[in-house]
């Protein structure tokens, strides 16, 4: 299933400030881009443009070579922002489902079952506890848990790895690892090392940018 | 779709969902005005399908600035943003769980207060037939409100402003209907039938406006 990510040119503003400008690359399936940069860089605000969730100011973001005809690249991502998207009021295998079903599959994949998805996760056994009862880096795991429920050939994951420990960090290298091997494409927004291979875009604030 | 009706539902039962919220303020209100207004049954029976609309009103806007914001304030909004699915069938299927959980049972409990206030049976099943096609259209112009006022962090006064003036018609048709059931020469069916036009077009409306409005708050 050969797919890119091709990004042309991106800048985007916040209010009257341009916070990044000329951003162009290209991913192709398989690989993993790692943007980096101190807090402000802008970091987020890409991800946020690249997951179709603010207008660029100037510049796209396309998919290459789909298989299927798509509305907009976004419907392809799946995003891992800072807010985990689940409700402490369900339980985990509640919100997972409704997500789950909510979400369905991209063409090319299928997503793997609640409980194997816990499991992957490390944490299989508490999924019928409520969700509001876990704590920070469960509750982040289990946030995790929906990139395996539904299928996406690109993840957009903002901080994945905060909150977690060594242990957990490790686990979810290697599902990023096993995603990548499987074709599907990573973009991630971080301070610690993924402990994957990846290419690296800094961000230097509205100094540009080194790719 | 369906899952995400059912997860709505669910959310409003659950501690903090505020669905019975609605309904304890709006009988607080119905239950208060005999004291206000005093023994005079006729006065009662009289001002009563009014009083149970505009009780109805105030319940439903009650919990509606949170359609959109509870899901805004733990990043479950930016993800609906991204599907397939069009945002306005996403609002839409929002709005029938709200008014489901919220609407639903003030048409169920207008019977008990239309005692209350001393009406007729015919003038009971009235109001109850006008609160059941009238108040959906209450939710989908508030989602619209709710909407707008999506990134303000105290907006729910604001959605009651916004939505409010909007919702007049449906006030005024929903108690003619109501009235003109009991008064004989007045004909019930014409208001009705424009009280269901209004809940049709709001029904397209609203979530319309409401999805062009979460598109453009997303930031």
């Amino acid at each position: 299933m050969p797919i890119r990510l091709r990004v042309e040119g991106l800048s985007a503003k916040r209010g009257e400030d341009l916070i990044f400008h000329d951003i162009s690359f290209v991913l192709a399936a398989g690989e993993a881009l790692i943007v980096t940069g101190p807090n402000g860089s802008g970091k987020s605000t890409l991800l946020r443009v690249l997951a179709g969730l603010l207008t660029p100011e100037s510049g796209t973001v396309r998919m290459d070579d789909t298989v299927a005809d798509i509305g907009h690249p976004r419907e392809l991502c799946h995003y891992l922002g800072h807010r985990n998207a689940m409700k402490h009021e369900l339980t985990v295998e509640e919100n997972l489902s409704f997500w789950k079903s909510f979400m369905g599959d991209s063409v090319g994949g299928s997503g793997i079952g609640i409980e194997e998805a816990t499991e992957a996760l490390g944490l299989a056994g508490i999924s019928h506890l409520p969700f509001g009862y876990l704590s920070a880096g469960q509750q982040r795991r289990m946030a995790m848990a929906k990139l395996l429920v539904a299928y996406r050939p690109v993840w957009i994951l903002d901080e994945p790895t905060a909150a977690l420990d060594a242990a957990a960090d490790r686990l979810f290298a290697g599902l990023v690892e096993r995603h990548l091997a499987a074709g599907g494409l990573v973009v991630a927004a971080t301070h610690q090392p993924l402990g994957v291979t990846a290419r690296e875009l800094r961000m230097t604030g509205f100094a540009g940018v080194e790719a | 779709m369906i899952a995400l009706f059912l997860r709505d539902l669910k959310l409003s039962m659950r501690a903090g969902g505020g669905a019975l919220i609605g309904v304890l303020f709006f009988m607080t209100v119905v239950a208060v005005v005999p004291f206000a207004v005093g023994p005079d049954l006729n006065l009662l029976s009289r001002i009563g399908p009014a009083i149970l609309w505009i009780g109805a009103l105030l319940a439903s806007l009650l919990g509606l600035d949170r359609l959109f914001q509870a899901e805004r304030e733990d990043g479950s909004l930016d993800l609906m943003l991204m599907q397939e699915v069009p945002l306005v069938l996403t609002v839409l299927v929002k709005c029938l769980a709200h008014w489901t959980a919220t609407g639903l049972p003030l048409v169920i409990a207008a019977p008990l207060l239309g005692l209350f206030m001393n009406m007729s049976e015919v003038a009971i099943g009235a109001t109850m037939l006008t609160l059941l096609v009238g108040t959906p259209a209450i939710t989908f112009i508030g989602a619209t409100g709710a909407a707008v006022a999506v990134t303000l962090p105290r907006g729910g006064l604001l959605v009651s402003i916004l939505v409010l003036p909007l919702a007049i018609p449906v006030l005024i048709f929903g108690v003619s209907a109501a009235y003109a059931a009991v008064q004989d020469p007045v004909p019930f069916l014409p208001p009705l039938l424009i009280l269901i036009a209004i809940t049709l077009f709001f029904a397209v409306i609203g979530p319309l406006a409401a999805a062009l409005a979460l598109r453009s708050a997303s930031d």
